[in-house]
Order: C-alpha cells, then sequence, then structure tokens
C-alpha cells in the first residue's frame, strides 16, 4: 500500500500508534482520521415488489430467496432423512419394514446421498445462507442481479421438482448409488435404470444452471458491491467461506454437467461415451468402447471441490459464530482467509482420492495421495486457531457455542479418518467399507450439519426478531451430538472387520453375526437423532411469534448484518444511508474500550486511545 | 445495475495498480459494469465445460476399438466435380470469425452513441451467426444422410458420432442463444432503449450501451470456442 493511499484513506490513523489519547491539540482533525473514500458507484436501482406474488413468490429480495432456498432445502433434506431411516430399519432390523426389497434399498441409499449432498448442504449453504448474509455482510442492498437470482431460486425448485418426482415414474427413482458410476447405472437390472437416471440427470442440470445463475450473483456482489471502507480483508470470515465456495462451484459443476449430459446421451441415445463392450445375459449389448473411468473423472472433478463447496462455508461461518460467543477476535484472520483459499485452491488437484480401487494408473495414486495429505496443513491451521480463538476467550456456554465446539471436535475425528483413507494403502483395505460412511458422514455430514444449526439459533433473531428457545436447543444439540457419535463411532469398528457398505442384508456372511448387534444399536441412534431434528423445527414454529424478542444486535456483534435500521432487516437493508465500514468485524474486548465490541461502523474518533488492530 | 463514476480515482497500471485495487474498498475492478464482470466469470464458468468436453473428446477417442475416421475424407464437400477438403467447414468459420469483427465494431458505435451503425452492425453479427447455424445444420444433414449417427458411424469409430453431434451441437446452442439476444439487442438499439435508459422487460433494470460490450463478450468467447472445436475435430 502506498503512502499516499494511505494517507488518503486514514489507514495510518486508524492505527492506536498514530492516534494518542487526548490529543485535542493534534493536526488530524475527527473528519481526517474517519476519512473513507467516496462512493464509486451510484446507489442500486432495486425493484420493489407490490404484490403478494412479487414480494413474497417471485421474489427479487436476496433476503427472501435466502429463506425460501432454507425452507426447500429443509424439506428435500427431511426427505433424505426419511430415507436414512428406512435404510437403518433395514440394516438394524432386516425384514422390519415389510415392503422394502433390495431395490428400493438402493435407490434410498442413492437419492439419500444425492439430496443431502447437492439438495440439501449445498444449497443450504450457498442458497440459503449465501442469499441472506452476503449483501447484509458487505453492506450491499441487495445481490448485484436480483432478477437472476429470483430465477436461480426457481430453478432449484424445478430441480428439486424433477427430483422427486422419480419415485413416481415407473422403475422408480436411480438406485445406481449416488456417485451414479456406469455402466451399472444404466444397465438393466439396475433400479431407475431408464425414467429414474433420467431424471436425476435433468435435475442435476437444471441445479448447475440454476446454480451458476446464483454463484453470479454472489461472487459479483463481494468483488464489486461492498460498501465504503469494505475491504476484501475486512469482510467477515463467513463471507469469505461462501465467496470460495462459490468459486469452486462454478469451476467444478461445469464437470457434473458434462458427465450428466454424456450419461442421458448414453441412456437416450445409445451413444458409448462411458459404457464399454458389455455382455448381459449371455448376449452383447449394442454399446462398445467407452470408458467408464472417464465418468468418475468427471464425476470426482465435480466430487471432491464439492466437498468443499460444504465445507468451507461452514469454516467461514463457524469462525464468526466462535469469535462473537468468546468475545475475542478469530485468532489469525489472515491465516484463516489464505487457508480458506489454499483449501480451495488444493481442492482440484485431489479428486482421484476417491479412485485408488478404479484401476487408474498406480502413479496417480501416488500423486493424488501426497495432495490429499497436503490439505491436511491449511485445515489443521484452521482447527488450532478456532481452539486458540476460544483458548482465555469470555466464552458464552449457549446452544450457539455448544453446536460450534462440536463441530470442532466432529471435524477433527472425520479429519484423522481422512488422512488414513488419503493413503493409497490403507484406502485399498478400507474402501467399500463402513469405515468410508463413518468417515464422510463425520467429516461432511455431521461437522457441517452442526455449523447449519449453530447459525441457525445465531441468526433466527435476525431473521425473525425473536430467539429460539435455548432449553429445546440443548435438548437438540445433546441428542444430536451424542446420538451421531453413537451411530459412525461403531461404523468406524464395522469397517475395520470389514463390513461392505451399500448392501441390502449381509445374508449368511460372518458379519451376519458379529454385526447384526452393533447395527441394531446403530440403527437406534439414527431414529433418535432423526427424530431430535424435529425438535428444532418445533423450535422455529413455536417461537416464531412468541419467542422472546430479540432487539437489534442481540448477540453484540460487530458485523454489519446486525446493524441495519430495523430488524428483521428490510428490503434494500439499510434505509436511505449505506454504512460506511472502518474496521475488520472482530474487535471484541479491546483494551481501553468502553464496551467489549466495537462495531464495523464505529469511526476511528469514537475509539482513540483504545488498543484496536490495525486493519 | 450501477454506473461506475470513477472520475477522480487515478488508476494505476501493472501489478501494483492490480495490487492496490485488490486490497481497496468497494470494487475489484475499478469501474467495471457489474454485468461484464459477471459475463467474464460466466465465460470462465464456460470454459470449464468446454474443456471437460474437449478432454473427454481426447479420452474417447483414445480409447475406441475401431480406427478414428479421416477428417478430411468425412468433412470433405464435392463441388464441380472435385473432392475439396474442409471446405464448408472454412467457409463456417470465416463466416464466424468475420461476425466477430462486425460485433466489435457495433461496440465501438455503441459507446459513441452511433445508434443506426451499431444496430446494423448488431444485425449483420446475428445474419452472420444465422449463416453459421445454417451451414452446421447443412453439414449435419449431409452426414447424417450419409449414415452417421450418435450411436453409429459408417466410417469408423462410433464415438465419432457421439462426440461430434453433442459438442458441435452444444456450441451450436450457444451460438443459436447469441443470435437470438443479438436480434432482441439489435431491435432495442433501433428502439433507442439504450439512449434513453429504458428499463428493461424482465429485470426492470435501465439499458445502456454497455449491454452491447457484455453480448460482445460473449460472441467473441463462442468464436474461440469454435477454434478449438475446429482444431480439434477438423485438423486432428
Amino acid at each position: 500500500m502506498s503512502d499516499e493511499y494511505e494517507n488518503k484513506t486514514g489507514y495510518q490513523a486508524q492505527s492506536s500508534e498514530t492516534i494518542s489519547s487526548g490529543s485535542g491539540g493534534g493536526s488530524r482533525t475527527a473528519s481526517d482520521i474517519d476519512y473513507v473514500r467516496p462512493a464509486e458507484v451510484t446507489d442500486q436501482d432495486l425493484y420493489h415488489g407490490h404484490s403478494f406474488i412479487t414480494k413474497w413468490v417471485f421474489c427479487q429480495d436476496a433476503k427472501v430467496i435466502g429463506v425460501q432456498y432454507f425452507l426447500l432445502a429443509t424439506f428435500t433434506g427431511v426427505v433424505g432423512l426419511i430415507l436414512s431411516w428406512l435404510m437403518r430399519l433395514q440394516l438394524g432390523f432386516p425384514g422390519a419394514a415389510g415392503f422394502m426389497t433390495a431395490e428400493h434399498y438402493y435407490q434410498f441409499v442413492t437419492m439419500h446421498g444425492m439430496i443431502m449432498v447437492v439438495y440439501f448442504l449445498t444449497a443450504l449453504f450457498l442458497g440459503g445462507f449465501g442469499n441472506y448474509l452476503i449483501p447484509l455482510m458487505v453492506g450491499a442492498r441487495d445481490m448485484v442481479f436480483p432478477y437472476l437470482n429470483m430465477v436461480s431460486f426457481w430453478s432449484f425448485f424445478v430441480a428439486v421438482g424433477v427430483l422427486l418426482a422419480s419415485f413416481f415414474v415407473p422403475g422408480g427413482p436411480t438406485g445406481a448409488g449416488w456417485t451414479l458410476y456406469p455402466p451399472q447405472t444404466i444397465l438393466e437390472g439396475t433400479p431407475g435404470s431408464g425414467w429414474g437416471i433420467l431424471l436425476m440427470c435433468i435435475s442435476l442440470i437444471l441445479f448447475v444452471a440454476g446454480f451458476t445463475m446464483g454463484g453470479l450473483n454472489y461472487l459479483i456482489t463481494v468483488l464489486q458491491a461492498r460498501t465504503r471502507g469494505m475491504t476484501l480483508m475486512r469482510m467477515p470470515l463467513t463471507v469469505w467461506g461462501i465467496f470460495t465456495a462459490t468459486v469452486l462451484a462454478m469451476l467444478a459443476f461445469p464437470a457434473l454437467l458434462v458427465g450428466a449430459l454424456m450419461m442421458t446421451l448414453d441412456n437416450v441415445l445409445g451413444t458409448s461415451f462411458f459404457m464399454p463392450t458389455i455382455i448381459q445375459a449371455g448376449e452383447i449389448l449394442e454399446y462398445s468402447g467407452g470408458s467408464p473411468i472417464l465418468f468418475q473423472h468427471l464425476f470426482w472433478f465435480f466430487g471432491h471441490p464439492e466437498v468443499y463447496i460444504v465445507a468451507l462455508p461452514a469454516f467461514g461461518i463457524v469462525s464468526d459464530l466462535i469469535s462473537v460467543h468468546s468475545r475475542k477476535n478469530i485468532f489469525g484472520y489472515r491465516m484463516m482467509v489464505w487457508a480458506i483459499v489454499g483449501i480451495g485452491g488444493l481442492s482440484f488437484f485431489v479428486w482421484a482420492h476417491h479412485m485408488y480401487v478404479s484401476g487408474m494408473n498406480p502413479w496417480f495414486g501416488f500423486f493424488f495421495a501426497t495432495t490429499t495429505l497436503i490439505i491436511a496443513i491449511p485445515t489443521a491451521m484452521k482447527v488450532y486457531n478456532w481452539i486458540i480463538t476460544l483458548w482465555r476467550g469470555n466464552i458464552r456456554l449457549n446452544v450457539v457455542m455448544l453446536w460450534c465446539l462440536g463441530f470442532i471436535v466432529t471435524f477433527v475425528n472425520g479429519g484423522i479418518t481422512g488422512i488414513f483413507l488419503g493413503n493409497v494403502s490403507i484406502d485399498v483395505p478400507l474402501s467399500d467399507t463402513y469405515f468410508v460412511v463413518a468417515h464422510f458422514h463425520m467429516v461432511m455430514g455431521i461437522a457441517p450439519l452442526m455449523v447449519i444449526m449453530g447459525a441457525v439459533y445465531h441468526w433466527f433473531p435476525l431473521v425473525a426478531g425473536r430467539f429460539l428457545n435455548e432449553t429445546l436447543g440443548k435438548w437438540h444439540f445433546w441428542l444430536t451430538f451424542l446420538g451421531a457419535y453413537s451411530i459412525y463411532f461403531p461404523m468406524h469398528y464395522l469397517g475395520f472387520i470389514g463390513v461392505p457398505r451399500r448392501y441390502f442384508e449381509m445374508y449368511d456372511s460372518p458379519y451376519m453375526t458379529s454385526a447384526v448387534g452393533m447395527n441394531e444399536f446403530i440403527s437406534m441412534a439414527a431414529f433418535i437423532v432423526g427424530a431430535a431434528q424435529f425438535i428444532l423445527i418445533f423450535n422455529i414454529i413455536k417461537t416464531l411469534k412468541t419467542g422472546k424478542s430479540a432487539g437489534s444486535n442481540p448477540w453484540k456483534a460487530n458485523s454489519l448484518e446486525w446493524l441495519t435500521p430495523s430488524v428483521p432487516p428490510e428490503h434494500g437493508n439499510w434505509g436511505d444511508k449505506l454504512p460506511v465500514v472502518h474496521r475488520w468485524p472482530y474487535d471484541f474486548n479491546v483494551p481501553g474500550a468502553k464496551e467489549d465490541f466495537i462495531t464495523q461502523t464505529t469511526p476511528p474518533s469514537d475509539v482513540v486511545g483504545t488498543e484496536v488492530e490495525k486493519t | 445495475m450501477s454506473d461506475p463514476k470513477i472520475d477522480g480515482l487515478e488508476l494505476k497500471p501493472g501489478f501494483k495498480g492490480m495490487s492496490e485495487d485488490t486490497g481497496s474498498d468497494q470494487t475489484m475492478f475499478k469501474g467495471v459494469h457489474w454485468g461484464k464482470a459477471m459475463m467474464w466469470i460466466f465465460l470462465l464458468s464456460d470454459t470449464f465445460i468446454f474443456s471437460c468436453f474437449l478432454i473427454s473428446y481426447m479420452k474417447g477417442r483414445g480409447s475406441t476399438l475401431v480406427d478414428w475416421p479421416n477428417a478430411s475424407q468425412v468433412f470433405g464437400l464435392h463441388v464441380f466435380g472435385v473432392e475439396v477438403p474442409l471446405l464448408l467447414i472454412a467457409i463456417m468459420t470465416f463466416v464466424l470469425i468475420t461476425s466477430s469483427g462486425t460485433m466489435a465494431l457495433a461496440v465501438k458505435y455503441g459507446y459513441e452513441k452511433n445508434r443506426k451503425m451499431c444496430g446494423w452492425l448488431i444485425l449483420a453479427t446475428a445474419v452472420g451467426g444465422l449463416i453459421f447455424v445454417g451451414m452446421q445444420a447443412f453439414e449435419w444433414s449431409k452426414l447424417i444422410s450419409e449414415g452417421v449417427r450418435p450411436w453409429e458411424n459408417p466410417f469408423g469409430a462410433p464415438q465419432f458420432g457421439s462426440f461430434f453431434f453433442m459438442i458441435t451441437g452444444f456450441h451450436g446452442t450457444h451460438v443459436s442463444i447469441g443470435v437470438i439476444f443479438l436480434f432482441i439487442y439489435a431491435y432495442k438499439t433501433f428502439a433507442g432503449h439504450y439512449d434513453d435508459s429504458k428499463r428493461g422487460w424482465f429485470t426492470s433494470m435501465k439499458g445502456d450501451y454497455v449491454e452491447i460490450e457484455i453480448l460482445g463478450l460473449y460472441w467473441h468467447f463462442v468464436d474461440l470456442v469454435w477454434v478449438f472445436i475446429f482444431a480439434f475435430f477438423y485438423l486432428w
């Protein structure tokens, strides 16, 4: 940064060294040290809805769109939850669900996986939290392209509709596993090999198209529509996480789109992109010369960044929650930002660690194991920084903080088993066992889910203006936390003794006897954890009208979303005047300050004599 | 969309300027219209789509059981009793690249507020795109009449037909969408929507000549992709 620039923006003036307390006789006046560059762009021109339909249905307000995304993603998530219940019913108590055949089981596995990863977690983090929080946190009036944003949600709506419609077509939904590996995906004998997979591919293509519209909005809003004084390095880590995840999505979803399109052509037109020569029931099929491994590469080039599309927003959000609720600045903010960016970049070079047993060249395994294990470095940095942020903090042990602590523990657990599976020699015997199931559910299922829950308890007072009930929240947390560990810890053991995943029943195998008790226990825990999630839904419905009123900035946070003139914020967010930002959002417990927090909009002249960070 | 007003702001050149812009508040790309930044990022994403297609094509071509057909034979055209290889495709490529030139001129005249010239040049671009799509349809029907299908191919590997129809089809869809928008924008230019900042039909945002540059970015991208498809399918 040049001297000239610093003088212009008053960067120097904000550091504690140059402002001595009681410097009334100094040469700089308050308006000098509070200087922020003038606005570069004219105020955004917004379309205000007039009718019920333009205000709440086809709405262009990012906050309403965020809530719409949230509700629809939650609805599909509940569908996925019910499918997991049915699966656990079969695994724990074979035959207890009378109607369930092996085909149904495969279909439920597939739909549960795809729904939870794409239609629940991705849509919730980026569509839900992204839409609601990005404009508020960077001080924009709305997303930069509100119309496109609305189309994004309705594309997602249609995608979900097409996905759920596959339950009602001949043959039912596809049962090829959420990875949709050809050739079995479109071969006779796999459930849903005709209509099911066709609708799945169409739904994914619609989702990608809709997401691209939303993603462009998130990126340009962060890059080009920040308010005065909001530099990239003053953004809350939530925005950094969602921003980087969106970059990942914009570059990874194309591979899924191409894979889904080619699969559809193989299925409908009889091309052989992914289909080798196949003999089925003594008959040579018309396919020849395609490469199934090509699909695996395309799928995982999407699939691995997808893990971080889910994880990075979680990392960002949990950093903010921990900082606010332990009343300390986030330790190593810049390190956290670069770790997010670094993880995002690395995530494009690790995809084939999902393919160690696919028959690719062993040297590839060597390369991808190395890159995979390198990711442990930035993620470990983040975990240490969360813990150091907590260390000697003024911790509020409320429900939000409980979810954050639960996240850290769960993420470390899942991360450590990730180091096992990242090594080729350990992965080969463990692949396709319950160890893998336990690993990815811990690290990208439960861990991000804990962040979502924490975020819901944290931001509900902003969205609804009322607190969620703490007692119900604690029940919800402890049932989920202990229950999730009861589910997934035993699964690691099941994996070690070799129980294969995706099996409908263990039949007469040795696992039938050795794993049966554990499977029953896991299933019981799964029923309880699933039921516990309805506590949250009950809590939301109950407190929406009758909860304790929150008022403005109830958590005493610093970031802009809590500083709107009205709570909940209205369309346009900021009334007639955009906020001006003077600092990062983590000035908690600054020595010398009157209160334990200094909001981002507090001008430097108000905090003269305190030891605020230079940001 | 909001107008950039950075008259007073001094932009420094080179890496230093870039790092200063990155470290500053409000915008990363100083003075860049939101829609223009969006189009660049969309095109980056679209680049990944076409890259995935072309990489799949390379992989597919490498793993077929039957030999890949000879491109100059398949794409040859029989004119006046002489077999001319790649004749049609040369004309197609020429037309498309020329339409990029007229598009660039349209952007120039747009910023000069020369409504008439701008409109005619956009129309010329649209017609160029239409001719391209028409010739592609001719080429498709010629190949189909010779027996090439997405699932089979009398000249060799069936994957040739699959990849050819899929990738040129995907590109042709891009061109067709571009042509539709070019016609709409030509109408809007002639009707003066960009001069009077008339609000759009769907987005209700004010019109501005920058929209023509944004569409131009898309059009140049579609041309650039065609160069790669041309190289991979017709010259390899």
